[in-house]
């Protein structure tokens, strides 16, 4: 159909993506398209947008090399990413930005977001509280008391927090709840979607916003090391940070490996979150991507120890990236994301969030691999505050 | 057959009344009881049957539908089983047309073209998906065509009215119009859906029927009045859900009874 043709941006990646939505949402996101394309194009809009980066969000942030880790593990340099240093400690506040700027532009004077972890609905409330948009947030009542720190500060920045009782009570079903919402309320309400996944032009518009990332890492690594990366390493839940460190490095000669939440394990079903790694295409949230599912095509429920990776689909770009073989994705367990977290916690005095913690001990394996002469990076992609009450709690302390 | 939805809607406004077209969740409240219901609904006046098929993440439907999914996908209910009660409906006597309601990935995993082929053999005569518009429906929706089954699209009052014209143009039997922006079961049918469906009948000839906020006599009564068809859906779910298991079946008849003021399906 005609629709399709709209704006220069495409809507799939290779098989992948696409729009598979309610019809009702069919004006929104073609109206979120035209005026995306528009925005991305026109000077008002990307300086604006880099001005916050910079002087709210606290862009670039430092690429920094964990000397005493390479030392330890003894292999190749490994250097991190630090977005976990970015205003309200993680990379979510990049396309909160960008999306709320284009939600003004467009004249939608209320924001909807889901939350997992938190960080996307902290991040979403701030720029909300910046730019006087109202603002809701729907999240998990699992998550809820995962992550009650996150949601008081989601309500001190003015954010209603509206608690999801439904199915699994993670993040899949809070964009579920978030979706009714905007079917309802889809002409005054923009719902800005925290990862790279949901329909088109979602997928684009969020790595594009995250690409920033991967632009100022790859910089960094020729000015800092002299060099490109041999590899970059980061987690992987819906991909956001993944993608946008990923994608500025897609033409180089750069290994991508991100990295999967296996949960309990990969022989659990139900008990991993580990998408690409386990999982098969189909269809959810709008969009045509890798779906933890069963045979009759229900979505199986998961498990990881952060709630941010604790999701059955992944962003459409790291399906296509899998199967056309340019990136590798893999998958650590609640173990090993405990371990990588403590590693880097006690070599570097840097607390990591248990979502980026997974990407640790693969990271240094590679580095192990890779030997003395070569670079990994790391995405770390926010600051681990959030998480002291589980990373206690897996570890037996009575806080 | 879509022959057969065709057929059907010309007999009720023939009749010089709007078709009542009701929803059931397969396997809610107990599978046992989804071939009982089908009969009952028709038995109660019922013209066309939406039968859904359960999925673990009903996204555009509200709280009484997403119930009925989560008790069908506890029990295990699948896009097979689906076929299957459709099957022994229609062995058991079951005349008026069916359509399959649900979302797109139970139908992908089951595999599109042999989803349309095996819900033609089973008898039933169409597909709504909820979250496959005519933009991304293209397989399947060719898929359906081979099989003789309808793709039946809908039209929301956001839809843009230039568009209009190319989803009804992917329609074969009735266009589903949602009455309102929201969930199913959520705010009322509007006093302007009249205008919404002057609207799209620009743009077909085919029949249009109306669901979403549809759920009392009076409600009924009033879009009957502008629309082909009326689509009831989370009252029906209400009704089974209003009291023993075993009495659903004749809640529902009754509720189809009342709100169509028959007492006998005109078939």
């Amino acid at each position: 159909m005609s629709t399709e043709t709209r704006s220069d941006l495409a809507p799939r990646f290779g098989e992948f993506g696409g729009r598979y939505i309610p019809e009702v949402l069919v004006a929104a996101h073609e109206e979120l398209e035209e005026a995306y394309d528009a925005a991305r194009n026109d000077p008002a809009f990307t300086e604006e947008l880099a001005g916050l980066q910079r002087h709210y969000a606290g862009r670039p942030t430092p690429l920094y090399l964990a000397e005493r880790l390479t030392e330890e593990v003894g292999g190749a340099r490994i250097w991190l990413k630090r977005e976990d240093l970015a205003h309200t400690g993680a990379h979510k506040i990049n396309n909160a930005l960008g999306q709320a700027l284009l939600a003004k532009r467009i004249g939608k004077p209320r924001i909807i977001a889901e939350t997992g972890a938190g960080q996307h609905g902290v991040a979403t409330a701030t720029v909300c509280a910046k730019l006087n948009l109202e603002c809701v947030v729907y999240m998990g009542t699992e998550d809820i008391r995962r992550q009650s720190l996150n949601v008081f500060r989601m309500k001190m920045l003015g954010a209603e927090v509206v608690p999801v009782d439904s199915g699994s009570r993670t993040l899949k079903d809070a964009i579920n709840e978030a979706m009714r919402d905007w079917v309802t309320n889809v002409r005054t309400t923009h719902y800005l979607i925290g990862s790279a996944i949901g329909p088109h032009p979602f997928p684009t518009m969020v790595r594009d916003f995250q690409a920033v990332i991967g632009r100022e890492a790859r910089e960094q690594m020729l000015e800092q090391a002299g060099r490109l990366p041999d590899v970059a390493v980061a987690c992987v839940g819906g991909g956001s940070n993944a993608i946008g460190l990923f994608h500025p490095f897609i033409d180089d000669p750069v290994r991508l490996v991100g990295v999967e939440a296996a949960g309990e394990g990969l022989s659990a079903p139900g008990r991993n979150a580990a998408t690409l790694v386990a999982g098969s295409p189909g269809v959810l949230h709008g969009t045509r991507t890798y779906l933890l599912q069963d045979e009759a095509g229900q979505i199986l429920d998961t498990h990881s120890i952060s709630a941010g990776l604790d999701y059955p689909g992944v962003g459409p770009e790291h399906s296509w990236l899998k199967t056309s073989e340019r990136a590798e994705y893999i998958a650590a367990d609640d173990a090993e994301a405990l371990e990588g977290f403590q590693r880097l916690t006690r070599s570097e005095g840097i607390i990591p969030a248990l979502e980026p913690a997974h990407a640790i001990l693969p990271a240094i394996r590679l580095a192990e691999e890779l030997g003395e002469g070569g670079d990994v990076l790391i995405g770390l992609s926010g600051r681990g505050d959030k998480d002291m009450h589980t990373v206690a709690e897996a570890l037996g302390v009575t806080l | 057959m879509s022959e057969r939805l065709r057929a059907r809607f010309a007999q009720a406004n023939g009749e010089g009344r709007a078709a009542f077209v009701g929803y059931v969740m397969a396997g809610f409240p107990e599978p046992e009881q989804t071939v009982p219901l089908l009969l009952g609904l028709e038995a109660g006046g019922t013209d066309v049957i939406e039968l859904g098929v359960p999925f673990t993440d009903p996204l555009a439907d509200g709280a009484t539908i997403q119930r009925a999914n989560e008790v069908a996908v506890a029990a295990g209910v699948t896009f097979t089983d689906c076929l299957a009660m459709v099957r022994e409906a229609r062995s058991q006597g079951l005349a008026v047309p069916l359509v399959l309601m649900g979302y797109d990935n139970p139908l992908l995993a089951y595999g599109e073209e042999r989803a349309a082929a095996d819900a033609a053999a089973a008898g039933a005569d169409g597909f709504i998906v909820v979250d496959l518009p005519p933009d991304e429906a293209g397989t399947f929706r060719e898929a359906c065509a081979a099989n003789g089954v309808s793709f039946v699209p809908l039209v929301a009052p956001t839809t843009a009215e230039e568009r209009m014209g190319e989803v009804a143009a992917v329609a074969d039997s009735f266009i589903y119009c949602v009455s309102v922006t929201g969930t199913t079961g959520g705010a009322e049918v509007p006093p302007e859906v009249g205008d919404l469906v002057s609207t799209i009948r620009r743009h077909t000839e085919l029949p249009i029927a109306v669901g979403f906020g549809v759920s009392t006599e009076e409600q009924v009564a009033r879009v009957g009045k502008v629309a082909e068809g009326v689509i009831v859906g989370s009252a029906i779910i209400a009704a089974i859900e209003g009291g023993s298991v075993e009495g659903c079946v004749d809640r529902v008849r009754s509720y189809v009874e009342r709100v169509t003021g028959r007492s006998e399906a005109g078939a």
